[in-house]
C-alpha cells in the first residue's frame, strides 16, 4: 500500500486525472448524450462538419478501391476469357428470362387496364454506389456516394436488383447513410405474396436473417413464401420483394407463429444500388398548399383529390 | 526543436491512422474481430505522454470519433474518458509492467470499455449485442504488444536521429 501512496504522491499528481475533472467531463458527455438522444443533433453536426467527415470516409475507403483496381489490372488473360464466357452465358439466360418477363409485363399491363389502375408504376430511381466504409460492426449501416447535393432525402427507400435493402437515415452533402433491413432496430411492413397476409419483418442483427415474430397461429405461412412490401406506413412503396420465408415455428409463448426469412436483396454483396425517387403518397389527407393557379371563381368545380399527385422530375438521375 | 516536432508528428499521425483504421472496411467474417484502434492508441499515449493526454484531450478525441463513426454524440467520449482516467491513475504501475502483464491490463481495460459501451447502449434503448461483441478486446490484447513495440521503436529512432 505504501507503493500506491508513493505513486500518487510523486509520479503523477492528482492534477492529470483528478476525480473532479473526471466528474465534470462525465457530466459533459452525459449531457451530450441526453441532448443528442432527444434531439438528434449528431447528424446535423455531422452535416455541418461534412467537409471534414467526407474526406475521411473517402480516405478510409481508398485502400479497398486501390486493391480492387490493382486486382483488375493484373488479372490474367484466361481468367478474363473465362469470365467473358461465363458472362455471355449469364446474358443469354438473362435474355431468356427477360423474354418471359416481357410477356408478364404485357399481361400485367392488360390486367392493370382492366382494373382501371389509377397510376402506372413509373419508377423514378437514382443510381448510387456503396462507399466501402464500416461504421460499426454491430449496426447495419451502409454509406452511399450520393447526398443532399444529389437531392437525396431522409427516408428514401434503397433497393437493389433483387429487392428492398433499407432506407436513408442521414444525409450529408455528398454522402448518405442508409440503414439495412437487417438492423436490429429496423422493421418493415410486409405482405405474404401467396396469401396476402400482412405482418411486420424485423431486422435480426444478422445480415442474412429477418424475423417475423408475430404471425397469427391460424395463418397460412410456409417456408418458401415470398414477402413483398405492403406499402402500409407510407415509407416503402408496395410490391417490392423483401425476402423469402426460410423456416416457420411456434414462438416461445405458443401464441404466435414466428417465421425467419432471408432478405431478397443481396445486402452484403451489392455494390451498386438504386434509390427510389417517388415516395409513396402518405396516408391521410394531403398537406395544405399555397394558393396557386386560377382564382376560385375561374377554376370551376374542384376535381377529385387525384389532381394533387406530385410529379417530381427525375433531375440528377444518373 | 526538430525532435519535438517529429514527436508530435508521430503523436498526431498515430491518432489519424487509428481513425482511418477504425473506419476501414474488413471482410464481414472479421467484423466482430475489429479492434478498437482509437482506444489502443489512446492507452499508449496516456501511458507514455500524460502531459499531452489529459481527460480533456480524451473528451475531444471521443467527440471527434463520434462525429466520424458514432450513432450517439458523446458515447465514445465517455468510453475514452473512462479508459484514459483509469490509465492515468495506474500509469506508474502500467508503465513498468512487463509486457505480458501490460497485455492483461489492456484486456481488462478494453473489457471494461465494452461494459461502458453496453451501459450507454442499454440506456439509449438498443438491443443487446450478440456474444461476438466480447471478442474484440481479445484481439486488442493480441495487438497491443505489436503496437506498443512499434510506437516505442519509432519514438526511439526519432530520438536518436535527432
Amino acid at each position: 500500500m505504501a507503493i500506491a501512496r508513493n505513486d500518487n504522491a510523486t509520479l503523477f499528481a492528482e492534477g492529470t486525472a483528478s476525480t473532479l475533472h473526471l466528474i465534470v467531463y462525465l457530466a459533459m458527455t452525459i449531457t451530450l448524450m441526453v441532448l443528442d438522444h432527444r434531439g438528434g443533433y449528431l447528424s446535423s453536426l455531422r452535416a455541418l462538419v461534412g467537409v471534414l467527415v467526407e474526406p475521411a470516409y473517402r480516405l478510409a475507403a481508398l485502400p479497398t478501391d486501390v486493391a480492387r483496381a490493382a486486382r483488375n489490372a493484373i488479372v490474367t488473360q484466361d481468367r478474363l476469357v473465362d469470365e467473358n464466357r461465363e458472362l455471355r452465358e449469364q446474358l443469354l439466360l438473362a435474355q431468356a428470362r427477360l423474354k418471359r418477363l416481357d410477356m408478364l409485363v404485357a399481361q400485367n399491363a392488360r390486367l392493370k387496364n382492366l382494373l382501371d389502375a389509377q397510376k402506372a408504376l413509373g419508377l423514378s430511381v437514382q443510381f448510387a454506389y456503396l462507399l466501402d466504409v464500416d461504421l460499426d460492426p454491430f449496426r447495419h449501416r451502409i454509406v452511399l456516394d450520393v447526398g443532399a447535393n444529389q437531392n437525396v432525402s431522409v427516408g428514401q427507400p434503397v433497393i437493389d436488383a433483387h429487392g428492398v435493402m433499407g432506407q436513408i437515415m442521414e444525409v450529408l452533402p455528398n454522402t448518405a447513410v442508409a440503414m439495412l433491413l437487417t438492423d436490429p432496430t429496423h422493421a418493415i411492413p410486409v405482405v405474404v405474396e401467396r396469401t396476402g397476409l400482412r405482418t411486420v419483418a424485423y431486422g435480426s442483427g444478422m445480415i442474412d436473417r429477418l424475423e417475423l415474430p408475430n404471425i397469427p397461429i391460424s395463418a397460412d405461412v410456409k417456408p418458401g413464401d415470398r414477402l413483398l412490401t405492403s406499402g402500409l406506413g407510407g415509407r416503402f412503396p408496395a410490391g417490392f420483394p423483401v425476402g423469402e420465408i426460410r423456416s416457420v415455428s411456434n414462438d416461445r409463448s405458443g401464441m404466435f407463429v414466428a417465421a425467419v426469412a432471408r432478405p431478397a436483396a443481396a445486402l452484403d454483396r451489392s455494390g451498386e444500388i438504386l434509390l427510389l425517387r417517388d415516395q409513396p403518397e402518405p396516408y391521410g389527407p394531403p398537406t395544405l398548399r399555397d394558393d396557386v393557379g386560377p382564382p376560385a371563381e375561374l377554376a370551376g368545380p374542384l376535381p377529385a383529390g387525384n389532381a394533387s399527385t406530385p410529379s417530381k422530375p427525375a433531375a440528377g438521375a444518373r | 526543436m526538430n525532435r519535438t516536432r517529429l514527436q508530435s508528428w508521430v503523436f498526431s499521425g498515430s491518432f489519424m491512422l487509428a481513425f482511418l483504421l477504425q473506419l476501414m472496411p474488413v471482410p464481414a467474417a472479421l467484423l466482430p474481430l475489429k479492434p478498437y484502434w482509437i482506444g489502443l492508441v489512446m492507452i499508449y499515449w496516456a501511458i507514455e505522454m500524460p502531459e499531452y493526454v489529459g481527460l480533456g484531450f480524451a473528451f475531444l478525441i471521443g467527440v471527434a470519433g463520434d462525429i466520424l463513426t458514432g450513432e450517439l454524440l458523446g458515447e465514445q467520449a465517455l468510453r475514452l474518458l473512462v479508459l484514459t482516467f483509469i490509465v492515468l491513475r495506474f500509469r506508474a504501475r502500467l508503465r513498468f509492467f512487463p509486457l505480458w502483464q501490460q497485455v492483461l491490463a489492456v484486456l481488462a481495460l478494453l473489457l471494461n470499455d465494452r461494459i461502458v459501451m453496453l451501459i450507454v447502449r442499454g440506456f439509449s434503448g438498443e438491443v443487446m449485442p450478440s456474444l461476438e461483441f466480447w471478442i474484440a478486446p481479445l484481439v486488442d490484447m493480441l495487438i497491443w504488444p505489436f503496437l506498443f513495440l512499434l510506437l516505442d521503436d519509432l519514438r526511439a529512432r526519432l530520438r536518436t536521429s535527432e
